[in-house]
This record gives C-alpha cells, sequence and structure tokens, in this order.
C-alpha cells in the first residue's frame, strides 16, 4: 500500500463523497478509510496499491481534481520540508524519478486570486534538496511536483493572503472535470428546458456507477441529458419518451444524435423511441446495467401515461376508418393520453428496475421536493431495492435530491412503500413558494 | 432507428407478453427506407461488449426481412473472447473484418421511415423521421 493525497472540488458537498464511493467500488478498491473524509475539508488521503489503481479511482470523477503519490505536509514551508525529509519513503521516490523531467505546479484553496506578491520561484528553490536530475519542462514534464496551499478565508467571498497548511505530492492523475466544459449545456447543439446541466448529470452517471460497454436506458429521455453523460462514460444508450416532439429535435443539426456526433461518441447512442414509460416496449430478457432519469414531476411537462381519460367517449373508436385503413394504425394518429400520479410512476419506475437490472446494478433518477417545513419528504421504497444514496441539491425554495438504489434481488426484504400517496401535489406547492 | 434497435423492441401490448411471437417485431423489407450511415465510428471493444446482450436469432430474422440473407445461423464467436474480459486487442484480422461488418449492420445501417408489426396481434408501429413510435391507442393500451 502506498499513501496518496485526494484534493477534491469543495462544491456539491452532498454528492462528492457518494461519487469518489461509488467510483471505488465500481473498481473494487476496498482500502480506502472513509472515516477520514470530511465535508469541511477538499483532502482525503488514502492507502492504495499503486499508481494504476489511484489513476482508476480518479480519471473520472468529476467532484476531484486529483490524486497525489503523497510526499508530506506541513503548516509552514519548513514543515512541510521537515515533513517530506522524514517520510520513510522519500529517498525511494526520489531515486525512483530523479531522471524524469519535471515541474512545479502549486494549487491554492481558498486563497485569494489576487495576491501574486508571494515568490513561487524562490519556493521553488527550497525543493532544492530533493535534487532532481532531469530536466525541467513546462510542457509535457514526466513528473509534475504539486505544493498545495491552503488558506484561510477573510470571508466567505474574500480569500486569504497567507497559506496556513501545505501539502505536497507528485501528480498521479487529474480527474475528468474537463468534461464539464465539453458537455457545457451552452454549447450543445440540441438542447431545451427540460436539459439537465453538465456537471451534476456527469456526477449522477459516476454515482449510478454507468460502466462502458455495458446498457444504460433513460425511460425519460426528453433532450437526452442523462443519455449525453451515460454515453461520456462508454455506455450504449437508449432513451425513450412519452413525447415525439422532445426526442426528436430540431432537424439533423440540432437532435440529441447530431449532440453525440459532436461529442465524438456516435455509437455510443442507440437510439430514442417514443414509447410510454407504462407500456414498455424493450424485450423483458434484455438486460438494463444502469438505468438513470429525471422523471416527470409535473412542472414543466405533465405526467401522462396512455389510456383515455374517459374511456367512454372512446368507445368503438377501435372501429373507425379512414381511407378503408383503421383509424389507430395510421401513420399520423395521435394516441389519447390521460394523467397518471407520480406516486404510481415512481413505483413502477422501481418495480421496472427490479426486473430490469442485474444484481448490484443501480438506479439513479432525480426527485425534486418543496421546501415547505411542515412537509415531509417520503422516498419511495421497494423490497428488492438498498436505497444507497439521497443526495439533496439545495436551491432557495425547492430542493432536488438524487436517489440511488442497488437491485439486490428477492431475498433483500426491504422496506417498502409501493402503493401509497407519499406525496401532495408537488405542482401546486412549487408554484404557490414561487408567487 | 438503428437496425440493433430492432434486437430490444418487442410489442409494446401488454397481452401481448404471454405469446412467443411479440419479439422481434416484423418488418417488412419493401415498407422500409433503409440508410446507412458511414460517420458511426468503429470501437471493437465496445461492439464485442455489446454483442453479448444480442439475441443473434431475432438478428437473423430481421436482416432476412430486410433483404440480408448473408448472416451466419450462428452468432460469430471471437476467440479472445472469455467472459466478461472481452479483449479486441488481440483479434485475429478476419476477426476483426467480421466485428466490422456487424458494426455495419447493428449500428451503422438504420430505417428512416417504414413500419413493424407484432407477430402476434399484428399491431402496426411506425417509424417516422428515424424514430420508433411505441405509443399504443387506448382500446390496447
Ligand atoms: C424532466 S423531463 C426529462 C428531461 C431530460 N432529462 C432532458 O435532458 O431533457 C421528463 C420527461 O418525461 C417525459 N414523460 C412524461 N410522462 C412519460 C411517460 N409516461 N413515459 C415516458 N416519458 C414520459 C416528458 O415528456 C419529459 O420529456
Ligand atoms: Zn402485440
Ligand atoms: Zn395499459
Amino acid at each position: 500500500m502506498k499513501k496518496y493525497l485526494l484534493f477534491m472540488v469543495h462544491a456539491h458537498l452532498n454528492f462528492r463523497k457518494a461519487e469518489i464511493e461509488s467510483l471505488a467500488d465500481l473498481f473494487n478498491i476496498e482500502s480506502i478509510d472513509y472515516s477520514k473524509y470530511s465535508d469541511q475539508s477538499p483532502f482525503l488521503i488514502a492507502d492504495l496499491k499503486n499508481d494504476e489503481e489511484a489513476s482508476t479511482w480518479i480519471k473520472r470523477s468529476i467532484l476531484t481534481k486529483a490524486i497525489y503519490e503523497y510526499w508530506g505536509e506541513g503548516e509552514t514551508m519548513e514543515d512541510l520540508h521537515k515533513s517530506i525529509k522524514e517520510q520513510p519513503y522519500t529517498e525511494k521516490y526520489i531515486k525512483d524519478y530523479e531522471l524524469d523531467s519535471f515541474k512545479f505546479e502549486f494549487e491554492t484553496y481558498k486563497g485569494n486570486s489576487k495576491n501574486n506578491n508571494v515568490d513561487r520561484v524562490k519556493q521553488i528553490e527550497s525543493f532544492r534538496y530533493l535534487d532532481f536530475k532531469g530536466k525541467i519542462r513546462m510542457k509535457d514534464a514526466k513528473q509534475i511536483y504539486t505544493v498545495i496551499e491552503k488558506y484561510q478565508p477573510v470571508s466567505e467571498n474574500i480569500g486569504g493572503d497567507k497559506p496556513v497548511y501545505h501539502y505536497f505530492g507528485r501528480l498521479v492523475q487529474r480527474s475528468n472535470r474537463s468534461a464539464m466544459e465539453k458537455y457545457d449545456l451552452k454549447k450543445r447543439p440540441y438542447k431545451g428546458t427540460t436539459s439537465f446541466e453538465a456537471e451534476l448529470s456527469l456526477v449522477s452517471a459516476n454515482i449510478a456507477q454507468v460502466k462502458p460497454g455495458t446498457i444504460m436506458y433513460d425511460p425519460f429521455a426528453g433532450t437526452g441529458s442523462f443519455l449525453v453523460a451515460g454515453g461520456h462514460f462508454g455506455a450504449l444508450v437508449i432513451g425513450s419518451d412519452i413525447d415525439g416532439r422532445m426526442i426528436r429535435g430540431k432537424g439533423a443539426q440540432a437532435s440529441i444524435n447530431s449532440n453525440f456526433k459532436k461529442y465524438g461518441e456516435s455509437e455510443k447512442f442507440l437510439d430514442v423511441i417514443t414509447m410510454d414509460f407504462t407500456h414498455n416496449a424493450l424485450r423483458s430478457d434484455l438486460m438494463i446495467d444502469t438505468i438513470l432519469c429525471d422523471p416527470p414531476y409535473g412542472i414543466r411537462e405533465s405526467i401522462k401515461v396512455l389510456g383515455a381519460k374517459n374511456p367512454e367517449k372512446f368507445e368503438g373508436k377501435e372501429d373507425v376508418e379512414i381511407d378503408g385503413e383503421k383509424a389507430y394504425l395510421k401513420r399520423d394518429y395521435i394516441p389519447t393520453k390521460k394523467p397518471y400520479s407520480l406516486d404510481a410512476l415512481l413505483d413502477d419506475l422501481l418495480q421496472y428496475s427490479t426486473e430490469r437490472l442485474p444484481i448490484g446494478g443501480r438506479l439513479a433518477f432525480w426527485m425534486p421536493t418543496a421546501n415547505d417545513e411542515n412537509i415531509e419528504t417520503i422516498v419511495p421504497m421497494h423490497s428488492n431495492l438498498e436505497l444507497k444514496y439521497n443526495c439533496v441539491q439545495d436551491f432557495n425554495k425547492w430542493s432536488r435530491r438524487l436517489l440511488v438504489y442497488i437491485n439486490r434481488g428477492d431475498g433483500y426484504n426491504g422496506s417498502t412503500n409501493a402503493g401509497k400517496q407519499r406525496t401532495s401535489n408537488f405542482r401546486d406547492r412549487y408554484f404557490k413558494n414561487f408567487n | 432507428m438503428k437496425f440493433l434497435t430492432t434486437n430490444f423492441l418487442k410489442c409494446s401490448v401488454g397481452a401481448c407478453d404471454n405469446s412467443n411471437d411479440n419479439f422481434p417485431l416484423r418488418y417488412e423489407g419493401s415498407k422500409c427506407q433503409i440508410v446507412q450511415d458511414e460517420t458511426v465510428e468503429f470501437n471493437p471493444q465496445f461492439l464485442l461488449n455489446i454483442l453479448d446482450r444480442v439475441d443473434w436469432n431475432a438478428i437473423v430474422t430481421v436482416a432476412r426481412e430486410l433483404g440480408n440473407q448473408s448472416l451466419p445461423v450462428t452468432k460469430p464467436q471471437f476467440t479472445h473472447q472469455n467472459g466478461d474480459a472481452n479483449t479486441a486487442s488481440n483479434l485475429t484480422e478476419d476477426e476483426l473484418a467480421v466485428l466490422q461488418d456487424l458494426h455495419v449492420l447493428l449500428l451503422q445501417t438504420s430505417i428512416a421511415e417504414g413500419q413493424m408489426s407484432c407477430r402476434n396481434c399484428n399491431h402496426i408501429y411506425h417509424i417516422k423521421n428515424g424514430i420508433p413510435n411505441l405509443l399504443l391507442p387506448p382500446h390496447l393500451a
């Protein structure tokens, strides 16, 4: 085992641990001691087998910055140097990399960005005792040594001027945070009002453990934000939506398919299907590895399923013919839909997941909640599913949460609340709160 | 709608789940406009993994209906395919060629316009602008 320093992003704290834990679990990394993890700190020291394992763990993470081979730490630079010299492995590390080209980098946490009166050159020179013999390269250096400075911020918005703690390490792997740029909605050809922002959709796919070469399904695909995230992590993605207009896009240049083309991941996108999730046409013996979605909540879009609201109105309609052809078989026929409750839809989603996911497979979906104090949020439960995470993202007057379940199979005997009314009308509460 | 999708779609009429004829759906070659998109990238490793999920008999059936009689009756096997450690890196040239052909068929070939129907209840589903529509009229929903 070797000691590593993980430097995390100090944001989305309700999601951060779930992400690194899910990725470690995905790659069977069991040596991490999460009792050292704290929401207050962007640092986590972890014992790992080797660099390769460290790299595997962090390379697709969104809510971390990088992982380093740990060399030392200390309050002042002097303390830091002392710590480095004291580590039993320092001598070996130097031997291992001394001939490699290298450079130094500085990272800061809560520092004042306008503070540039630190002499970085002098700081680098203070590491002279390491006696690296390789060439200094600003570009493509083989080894990057990093000083991470932690500052005491002046206030919530103003960074500190003087570092209060230092870490030193050799960069092993940067995270996948740059993917946020690539998938930024501003640059996406086809998007809509229901599109989900890049950062948390990628995080969702990580927590859902989307795996390369497997199948991911978004039953409520809309403009395909989660399909894009799943495709990024290498799954074959399939979407469905009851509203054909959502998934059709706006011509060949602005469609879900063209999004995948732009991202260079066209083979990952299978199809989007116009379909009512509750009248599902994916063959029953098709194993779906991951289900990831943002179900309709009746805010921007209504919750509807196939069927007539007033069946008597439709009696005998199946016999109507147009030009000698059954009307309901015509290319332009639009079937009627009826309202459905959110509770029932989520019950269906949980049940479907237990039928289609492999044991250990994950269902992850978003659920909005109004922040009125006196209404308890009841999370839907199924006896075969373990609720693994309930990560809240708070907005001012409402919040939404990512619920993540693991399929445990028939013997699990978890609690269930299927068939019960859990939510009062979110739409009403949502709008009431905004008025 | 990509050819591979024909391998995943059954009839959405619930009652047809009790029949063995609700999958694959029936495709009439003369009523389907087939297009090929050569820009869909060839990713051998990815395709190898996905092939594990494919119901080969259904692939052969639908390919025939759409005018392709050339597929072998049994699923091509790749020598270096063992368990979930599928690796594309040591495929032979012949195997790679087979995989490339499958890529063209499964991921580059699609139905732009057309229809499909259930072998059990005969309900017709349309494919419009490349998107299959599996919605049902109220008497079947
Ligand atoms: C919150 S939106 C999802 C947005 C999507 N994540 C995106 O990136 O645009 C919910 C979607 O569910 C669809 N929907 C509603 N009822 C449905 C049903 N019964 N079956 C399938 N889709 C449904 C709506 O048309 C809507 O596009
Ligand atoms: Zn049928
Ligand atoms: Zn029904």
